[in-house]
């Protein structure tokens, strides 16, 4: 799960690491009277889960609350890499003197945490790596031991900063980094800028934050911050019904059982000539309620013109699964075309109750290639 | 032979009295599969199905002298476990287990791998060697008797590799779930290294997908160290970046993990990858009699 720059900002000020103060605000009003409450002047910043913001002009600068709701009005409802602004972050303004780079990614080569620090921050990372890796220092921490000082040491040494008090202040934010992204179950925490007042105080201008979906269980106030606006229509619905679904750009609905069956089957779309509408994953089920289920979901979509439903059978007992479509044709309106193929357990059975049923806009075919190329051509693709 | 199972395994069942604990631990011993006790704390005593159950891990090697593990149990008590069965010296862990938190994994992988122990999983269907044994979820019907050692990181997608296979006449030595979390036990190239060493293994089927860098550091291995041949698939060429496709390590971030890198990365270093599922098995069955 991602967070919002300002719920980052909020992890990191209860773990320590210093950053400015601000407030939410979600109407240009809200923007004013924030400024108003922080008394100088202020970042007007858009809470988007993309990058960019500054490029597209989703952070400006106001010198008065009146400014600050100017910005709010002009920033709220733009859209960002397809990300629609519904939230503001208005934050005191900073004076930058360095711009610093700081991040803990979980590396899942090592299997261990990976620290990155350098003083060519401000921009993308990967665009530094590739200009200049050298900049960059990097270490690994085992995570049954935790951080420890002299890595610290090798980290400020390795990226070359050499001022004590900026050292000083970074070793603390290095182990409170640290402290957060275990605690806090962090896939990824990223601060950049981390940034060097003109004074010589360092704090995060910016954060990225993201925690592991399996552990949201132990975190109930991370769980809570989920934008359930931001999510697509769709996917909160199937989200709310256990259904695995994203959405894609396609026109071909698609239904199977096990994640990589389901990915192998959106490349067969594809390799059909045809574009996939979705990933929908009924996982180890397939009973009638889960086949409905999944697909309202994927009716739901207006870009659907045809369905295809590939099931491979191992637990899951396709006759099963045959009785879960029909009762689902039964009790939906679906106004487009359904090619079925089953195989593995009780394949022919399967097979059998659909023909049997004989609706007529159900398709079934015997293998996975012959479907999609059926189901790219009922949706009026090329195949 | 065949590999991290077969007729000397002696299975213990973590999570025993669990509803899908209980059916697959008596679905792997109906399989011919030596299942010599469970594990549930607090239920020591007990039986499922004739199976012996033990308060702990300690007591079932004690008294039934188990040397393999099937966890079973859920996510938020699997690490331990995990940590449990390594403890009492077992020496193959089999975690079936999903949504077990990365960081959980982070420790268990690191404290397990310096100690020699053997650890699939988690969130992975198992390992099946056709007419041996059977541990975990794999459908032992589709499979049969043979010679291709199949790897993957996904369950249905192997299923339907492995059908392909069988009705083509080719059977298998060992199926391999490894699973499709951002933190698994073995990677392939641990078990490539396995297959290499089976007498049994003729040639190896390799099922990856989307995320990560596993498929390409198996590209150099497999050039480096195999010295039978290998057929690949990669699922996920439509992905789009940023999205999570189901499994949780099934993510493109920025430009790393795309199905193509994969692809060229194993065609670079002379493994034939399939473009789907048919296509795959074709490719082995044109190798096997290209040996023959």
């Amino acid at each position: 799960m991602d967070l919002y720059e300002h719920q980052g900002k909020e992890l990191f000020r209860r773990h320590g690491i210093p950053v400015s103060e601000g407030r939410v605000a979600t109407t240009p009003q809200e923007a004013r009277s924030a400024a108003d409450s922080i008394g100088d002047e202020v970042v007007v910043k858009a809470q988007v889960l993309t990058g960019g913001r500054g490029k597209a002009g989703g952070i400006r600068l106001a010198d008065s609350p009146e400014e600050a709701r100017e910005h709010a009005e002009a920033i709220l409802g733009m859209d960002i890499n397809g990300h629609v602004v519904r939230r503001l972050w208005i934050e005191q303004a900073s004076d930058i003197g360095k711009e610093y780079y700081l991040s803990v990614t979980f590396d899942r080569g090592e299997k261990k945490p990976l620290f990155m620090l350098t003083t060519e921050g401000g921009v993308d990372i990967e665009e530094v790596a590739e200009r200049n890796a050298e900049a960059i220092a990097r270490l690994h921490v085992d995570p049954l031991v935790g951080f420890q000082p002299y890595q610290g040491r090798l980290l400020l040494f390795g990226a070359g900063i050499a001022d004590p008090s900026e050292q000083k202040q970074i070793m603390a934010i290095l182990e409170k980094l640290y402290e957060a992204f275990v605690a806090e179950d962090a896939m990824l925490c990223e601060i950049n800028p981390l940034i060097v007042e003109p004074q010589g105080r360092i704090k995060a201008l910016d954060s990225k934050f993201t925690v592991d979906d399996n552990a949201l269980y132990r975190h109930h106030d991370i769980a809570e911050m989920r934008d359930l606006e931001a999510v697509p229509a769709e996917e909160r619905a199937a989200r709310e019904k256990g259904v695995t679904y994203v959405k894609l750009d396609g026109e071909v609905g698609i239904l199977g059982n096990g994640a990589g069956l389901v990915m192998s089957t959106l490349d067969v779309i594809a390799q059909a000539g045809g574009r996939p509408a979705n990933f929908c994953d009924l996982g180890g089920g397939g009973d009638a309620e889960g086949v409905v289920d999944a697909l309202e979901v994927i009716t739901a979509d207006p870009q659907v013109r045809a369905i295809l439903f590939n099931i491979f059978g191992g637990i899951t007992r396709c006759d099963e699964v045959a009785r879960g479509i029909l009762a689902a044709l039964g009790r939906l309106e679906i106004g487009v075309p359904i090619v079925v193929r089953l195989d593995g357990t009780n394949a022919e059975e399967g097979r059998q109750l659909l023909t049997e049923a004989a609706a007529g806009n159900l398709h079934v075919e015997e293998t996975m290639l012959s479907a999609a190329r059926r189901a790219v051509e009922l949706a009026g693709g090329e195949a | 032979m065949a590999i991290v199972v077969d007729r000397d395994t002696r299975l213990v069942v973590q999570g025993i009295t669990g509803r899908e604990g209980s059916f697959h631990a008596t679905r792997n011993k109906d399989y011919g599969t030596n299942v010599v006790a469970g594990v549930t704390p607090g239920k020591g005593g007990a039986d499922v199905e004739g199976i012996p159950v033990f308060d702990s891990v300690r007591e079932a090697v004690a008294e039934r002298d188990a040397n393999t593990a099937m966890v079973f149990v859920p996510a938020r008590f699997a690490a331990d476990a995990i940590f449990e069965a390594v403890d009492a010296g077992i020496e193959t862990i089999i975690c079936i287990t999903e949504g077990i938190p990365a960081h959980d994994m982070l420790r268990v992988y690191n404290w397990v791998r310096p100690r020699g122990v053997t650890l699939i999983g988690p969130n992975c269907p198992g390992v099946l060697s056709p007419g041996k044994a059977n541990v975990g979820i794999i459908p032992a019907e589709i499979f049969s008797e043979g010679g291709v050692g199949l790897v993957s990181r996904s369950g249905t997608l192997t299923y339907q590799i492995g059908h392909e296979l069988t009705q083509l006449g080719i059977g298998q030595s060992t199926i391999v779930g490894i699973g499709g979390d951002p933190v698994v036990g073995s990677s392939f190239i641990d078990i490539l290294g396995k297959f290499e060493a089976d007498p049994e293994t003729e040639l190896v089927v390799m099922v990856g997908e989307i995320g990560g860098a596993e498929e390409e550091k198996a590209a150099a291995f497999i050039a480096g160290h195999l010295t039978k041949p290998v057929v690949a698939y990669i699922a996920g060429f439509t992905a789009p970046p940023g999205k999570t496709m189901g499994h949780a390590g099934a993510i493109i971030s920025g430009s790393a993990g795309t199905a193509q890198a994969k692809k060229e990365a194993l065609e670079s270093h002379d493994v034939r990858v399939g473009t789907n599922p048919t296509e795959v098995a074709a490719l082995v069955a044109e190798t096997v009699a290209a040996r023959a």
